[in-house]
């Protein structure tokens, strides 16, 4: 039976929501297959999300070093290899500290390596069938990889439903013993809060989103006009703020702000999932692309193919009119 | 500050609508538009600023065959002033580990002091760099979108993390680090650019000539391989709104009507 770890990823004192997915992507890899929560970190913070974890997880292991406070990957890493034996199928978050940990820990464990997982189609022998997406989610492929000596796999954040109950009375382990040498050629120093914008997005209830259809900056005046008209606040994605058309507080996605409006009104953009990670609450999504094959439209609730450009200024007009 | 950045050829997904092959398992390639890759040109714009204000050199490196010499050019237009194409039969169907081995061949045989790769590619895996790094026993930072250079032994950088924030670090030199979009304004590369380093020689590397061991790298050695491509079934996706613009946008006030939108 395989043996899986999850290293589980937490924030003050509370789990990520991703630690409770690895068990249905264990279960999807081999039914039955054992999985074992590992939890890197120092004091009281770790020992809440150790116990957190004991109730879904039947074994947790536990790291506690005053060098693990705060997840230098570096740090982490050196842990892992200490504890996990070689042939480990190993469980990380494909989110900004995942992707700090994660290749790197397959080449030290020297396992197989695959990112993003989007689904698991189990094992045939030694291969693991995998579903991933390439191309900012334009396509999917099916990935396999030979897991005989273990593998590194970070799974997309949601891509798996949270295990449900709570009651599985689970122990804790402690490892910290073994942890070993965790000098490192990297030290965090702090974390710098992001600023806080003339508008603050998360507070609407109906946003008007640019993506890269808005094409120039003089354009986001016909966004703001629409905005304008139904009472709503422009946002953006990514490759807006990128540009530095808009500041980064106006950015939805997980690297920007996350929001819960009623309505989101997604104008030219094509949906990445590190995008749409940021649109929570269930909103009315409406898509505006000229591209009929955006990823957008999988996700959203009304789908037009038009160009914005054109479209927006006639919504426009049309609600004034009302 | 002599700097590598490793880059690489993509289909342009700003450019191409992507329809699947007739048989299914590819991209149908005939009439794709290539570019480089987004996150690479912020990694060398970054790279020849730091060259700009400390001195040294960039390089540029990539993977890949005959054609992807074009981006090597230009990322040269852009101004870095080497560039090096690492092409054998051997590298085809490298997985992320293989390309970072037959990278790490290059990079042993020159004397670099920072490295640097895109924060992900056309694949989305963003893996090479991290793998790179390990596999040098070199430090590694991702998402990087701060660099500050204060001294040869050691920078700053910050990463760009959730909801925002930004996690400075400090990390010893030589290192490896992954390049976050939106760290600089990469510089526009016009025609006149391209024709002025279109006769610059740029060397190719073989297997051989890396010593890399084609067994560890190409299909060969891949322990992740891609079967297939396929369009997923999501279920129902969105309500297209079909008709004149008109009418689409008369069905789509009276569903943001009822939704709270107006």
């Amino acid at each position: 039976m395989t043996q899986i770890y999850a290293y589980i990823p937490f924030k003050n004192g509370a789990a990520e929501d991703v630690a409770l997915e690895y068990p249905a992507a264990a279960e999807k890899i081999e039914a039955g297959a054992t999985v074992t929560a590992i939890v890197t970190g120092s004091g009281a913070d770790l020992d809440g999300v150790a116990n957190e974890m004991a109730k879904y997880y039947k074994e947790v292991i536990k790291v506690d070093n005053a060098a693990l406070a705060y997840p230098n990957a570096e740090v982490v890493r050196k842990a892992l290899v200490n504890i996990l034996p070689a042939d480990a199928i190993v469980l990380a978050a494909h989110d900004t500290f995942g992707m700090d940990l994660a290749p790197g820990l397959s080449v030290k464990l020297d396992s197989a390596y695959v990112a993003d997982v989007v689904d698991f189609e189990g094992k045939d022998g030694d291969l693991l069938k995998i579903v991933r997406q390439e191309l900012g989610g334009a396509v999917s492929t099916h990935v396999t990889s030979d897991v005989s000596s273990g593998a590194v796999i970070t799974i997309r954040p949601g891509a798996f439903a949270p295990v449900e109950g709570g009651d599985a009375g689970g122990s804790v382990t402690d490892k910290s013993g073994d942890a070993g040498d965790l000098a490192a050629k990297r030290t965090f120093l702090e974390v710098v809060e992001a600023e806080v914008g003339d508008v603050d997005i998360t507070k609407s209830d109906v946003l008007v989103s640019i993506g890269r259809g808005i094409e120039d900056e003089d354009n986001i005046e016909v966004a703001q006009e629409l905005a304008d008209a139904m009472g709503a606040v422009v946002s953006c994605s990514r490759p807006i703020v990128d540009a530095k058309w808009l500041e980064k507080s106006r950015q939805v996605g997980t690297s920007g702000q996350t929001v819960k409006p009623k309505v989101y009104m997604a104008m030219g953009i094509s949906g990445s999932f590190q995008h749409m990670g940021g649109v929570k609450g269930n909103p009315f999504i409406v898509a505006v692309n000229k591209n009929p094959k955006a990823p957008i439209f999988q996700v959203a609730d009304v789908g037009v193919v038009e160009d914005i450009l054109e479209f927006m200024p006639e919504l426009q007009e049309a609600i004034e009119e009302l | 500050m002599e700097i590598l950045v490793c880059v690489k050829r993509v289909p342009d997904t700003a450019e191409n609508e992507f329809e699947l092959n007739s048989a299914g398992n590819d991209l149908d390639r005939d009439d794709l538009v290539y570019s480089v890759n987004e996150w690479d040109n912020y990694a060398v714009e970054e790279a020849i600023q730091i060259v700009d204000n400390v001195g040294g050199s960039v390089t540029v490196v990539t993977v890949g065959d005959d054609e992807a010499e074009e981006v090597l050019r230009r990322e040269m237009a852009m101004g870095a002033n080497n560039g090096v194409l690492l092409s054998d039969d051997a590298f085809e169907g490298s997985d992320g580990k293989g390309i970072a081995a037959i990278l790490k061949a290059e990079i042993e045989k020159g004397k670099y002091d920072l490295i640097l790769t895109g924060a992900q590619a056309d694949e989305g895996a963003g893996q090479v760099g991290g793998m790179l790094a390990a596999m040098l026993d070199y430090p590694y930072a991702s998402l990087v979108n701060k660099i500050e250079v204060d001294g040869d032994a050691k920078i700053k950088v910050g990463r760009e993390i959730e909801g925002g924030n930004q996690e400075m670090n400090e990390i010893e030199l030589p290192c490896v680090l992954s390049i976050q979009t939106g760290i600089n304004e990469p510089r526009y590369v016009g025609i006149r650019g391209i024709r002025k380093v279109a006769k610059v020689e740029i060397p190719v590397k073989s297997a051989g000539d890396l010593g890399v061991d084609e067994g560890a790298v190409g299909e060969a050695g891949a322990k992740t391989k891609r079967v297939d491509y396929f369009v997923p079934d999501m279920g129902d996706g969105a309500e297209m709104l079909e008709g004149s613009t008109d009418e689409i946008i008369e069905k789509l006030i009276e569903k943001l009507k009822a939704k709270g939108g107006l």
